[in-house]
């Protein structure tokens, strides 16, 4: 007999039992499901935050005072001699920083802020009028600040939408309107446009107001030499490819004006987004092994109960394997039509995972809509071909033994 | 169906020839020896009963014979080949090409149609889907089963039940078929009904059929009686005029056993 024949059999059999042939299936279905769910649920994630970076601006390169473990939050005097306005000036050197094509400044902190009827404690970013460019930050309304504001150290400030819905809850556009930072009166002249809170911090609930008005008036602080301190020098590189580079100027750069020694520690971090996202990616790599290892058991689990089914069946059947013997069928032929319904039933309960799975990313994609969750295509061919192995593994023995029977031990 | 000419012996020897055949079972310490070295020859067309008390090997010979099993030791010539030796596969194979079987229990398999059901050795055989399924309808109709063709083996009376299964042991059109007691679940209708189609299946196709039965009357329409007694062959009789099945009327008084002695 050929194997259409006997997966005909096999096929016939299973349909004869269907309620069975289904719970026999479920824990494949589940283990699958889960496979299929979890990793897209993964993908989504790992697109998620590359895109979050991709926002924050293109060839990006960090600078903020401190090192990762002696750096404090945002606001506190920072160890070591802090950044300063002179620090970033330098950057712009064309000779001691060629790769370094633009640099914007930030200081940040927090203040109560008050609109007249509403009051909140918001966070206050004191930045350079190129900072919407080089962080990619549009507006939905007015203008960002210019030269202008810079130098003559304006009262004006531009917010983002959640301080709009906190301060004007009446007025969704409220440009021109007072604010007060503290004790300081400003005047809105620019919203910005909503970007979804960032892995780190949520842009759209900040006031920006000008670096030198910031650094003047609401949050003064000088450094060694009466320079004003800032808390995160954002660089950009001349291209991609060249960010290695412009980082490596950089610290060469602050090293000489820090007068750190040789062999010195920096008392600053130069980060990449590059670096950034690798260190997220493994993070996000670990996770999404550790839920396949757990999926992978589940998958397992499935297995054993596909052989335990099919063991009592070879049990239940043993007439049956009994007549077909003695109406001409060979060990082989018992033994492919068992195997054949394992790995049917495998394969099937398979599929119905992967239905199953394409259900739970549309889920996920309708509960976390900030997640994008496609169906990894990956996991699709991972968990039908392991379930098929599956099934064929669990399948083997009591297969064999099914195929073992005497004919006239499996008749009486 | 119609009327029979006797037996015509092949010229070409015998269809079964065993010599010194035994078998002896295993139960734990315990052996049972259930034939002690048993010989005859079945010339091909012909039609015998295997008669003799419960536990007397009648099953355990028609097993050997049908290739379910293997013989301890002794010869079994099957169309001269000797297949005593042979091993499990070689063995399906004859089954599949030569043998056919009709058991005391019908064993038809359940939630399967009667079609499939007879169509079921030929998967086996290796014969093509449409002409399997022409071949298991033909032999269906052959035992009066043509308009229960759809019909699971639970929706059919016992009766109809054994002539599925004789139409399933047709349809690799066997030069043998066993039937082991295939009138014991029966009523003696039915059993007659059941000898009817074998009887047929003897006279017109010339196919040896080789039956078990404790039934006299049934023992009567056949050609030849072997008598098995505690592993051993205790009388080999010829029935010179075997009854007609469905023509004669089940005697009630009449001792047969000793008729037929
Ligand atoms: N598989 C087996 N294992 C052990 N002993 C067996 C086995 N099959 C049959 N026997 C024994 O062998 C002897 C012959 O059994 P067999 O089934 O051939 O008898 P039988 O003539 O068919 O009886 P019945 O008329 O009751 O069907 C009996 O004593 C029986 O108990
Ligand atoms: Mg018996």
């Amino acid at each position: 007999m050929g194997l259409m024949a006997s997966a005909q059999v096999a096929l016939r059999a299973l349909s004869s039992n269907k309620l069975r042939s289904a719970l026999t299936m479920l824990g494949i279905i589940i283990g699958v499901g889960a496979v299929v769910t979890l990793m897209s649920a993964g993908n989504a994630v790992r697109g998620f935050i590359t895109d979050q970076f991709q926002s924050i601006g293109s060839n990006l390169l960090f600078v903020a005072p401190g090192t990762f473990e002696t750096q404090r939050g945002p606001g506190s005097a920072p160890s070591g001699k802090g950044l300063t306005n002179g620090d970033a000036n330098a950057l712009l050197d064309p000779f001691l920083a060629p790769d370094v094509a633009a640099v914007t400044l930030e200081l940040t902190g927090s203040d109560v802020v008050d609109s007249g009827g509403e009051e909140a404690f918001l966070s206050i970013s004191g930045v350079s009028p190129n900072y919407s460019e080089l962080r990619n930050a549009g507006l939905s309304a007015g203008r960002f600040f210019n030269i202008g504001d810079q130098v003559a150290e304006s009262r004006v400030a531009v917010i983002g939408p959640i301080v709009v819905d906190e301060l004007f809850p009446e007025n969704a556009l409220p440009i021109d309107e007072q604010i007060r930072i503290g004790d300081v009166p400003f005047r809105v002249i620019g919203i910005l446009e909503s970007r979804g809170g960032s892995a780190f911090a949520n842009e759209d609930n900040v006031v920006y107001i000008p670096l030198s008005t910031a650094q003047t008036r609401v949050f003064p602080s000088r450094g060694s030499r009466g320079d004003f301190h800032i808390s995160v020098i954002y660089a950009q590189a001349v291209s991609e490819d060249r960010t290695s580079e412009a980082a490596e100027q950089i610290e060469n750069v602050l090293r000489q004006r820090h007068e750190i020694m040789p062999g010195d520690d920096d008392d600053f971090t130069v980060i990449s987004q590059a670096e950034i996202l690798a260190s997220a990616g493994d993070v996000l790599g670990v996770i999404t092994i550790f839920l396949g290892a757990i999926a992978a058991i589940s998958l397992l689990v499935g297995g054993i109960g596909i052989m335990n089914i099919m063991l009592v069946s070879v049990t239940e059947r043993t007439r049956e394997i009994g007549l077909r013997k003695a109406v001409g069928a060979r060990r082989q032929d018992i033994r492919n039509q068992f195997l054949i319904e394992s790995v049917v039933l495998a394969v099937v309960g398979g599929a119905i995972g992967v239905v199953l799975g394409l259900l739970g990313t549309l889920g996920i994609g309708l509960l976390a809509s900030d997640l994008n969750p496609t169906l990894s295509l990956q996991a699709v061919a991972l968990a039908t071909g392991f379930s098929a192995l599956v099934g064929l593994f669990f399948g083997i023995y009591p297969a064999t033994r099914a195929a073992a029977l005497n004919p006239i031990d499996a008749l009486r | 169906m119609e009327a029979y000419s006797s037996v015509v012996a092949s010229s070409n020897g015998p269809v079964i020839a065993v010599k010194d055949l035994t078998r002896t079972y295993l139960l734990g310490e315990v052996e049972v020896r259930a034939l002690r070295g048993v010989s005859f020859e079945i010339e091909a067309g012909g039609l015998l009963a295997v008669m003799g008390p419960s536990g007397s090997g009648k099953s355990t010979l028609m097993n050997l014979l049908g290739c379910l099993d293997k013989p301890d030791s002794g010869s079994y010539l099957l169309e001269s080949e000797e297949v005593g030796r042979l091993n499990d596969d070689q063995l399906a194979r004859i089954r599949s090409r030569k043998l056919g079987f009709v058991f005391q229990t019908f064993n038809l398999l359940a939630r399967t149609t009667a079609l499939a059901n007879c169509e079921l050795p030929m998967l086996y055989a290796g014969v093509p889907n449409g002409e399997r399924r022409e071949r298991a309808e033909r032999a269906l109709e052959l035992v009066g089963l043509a308009d229960r063709m759809k019909h699971h083996p639970n929706e059919l009376s016992g009766g109809q039940q054994q002539r599925v299964a004789i139409a399933r042991a047709l349809v690799n059109d066997p030069a043998i078929i066993f039937a082991d007691e295939p009138t014991g679940n029966l009523d003696s209708k039915s059993g007659i009904e059941v000898i009817e189609i074998l009887q047929g299946l003897n006279r017109n196709d010339g196919i040896t059929v080789l039956l078990v039965t404790h039934d006299p009357f049934i023992a009567r329409h056949t050609d030849r009686v072997l008598r098995l007694q505690d592993g051993r062959i205790v009388a080999d009789e010829a029935i010179h005029h075997a009854l007609i099945a469905g023509e004669a009327e089940r005697p009630s008084n009449l001792d047969l056993e000793e008729e037929i002695a």
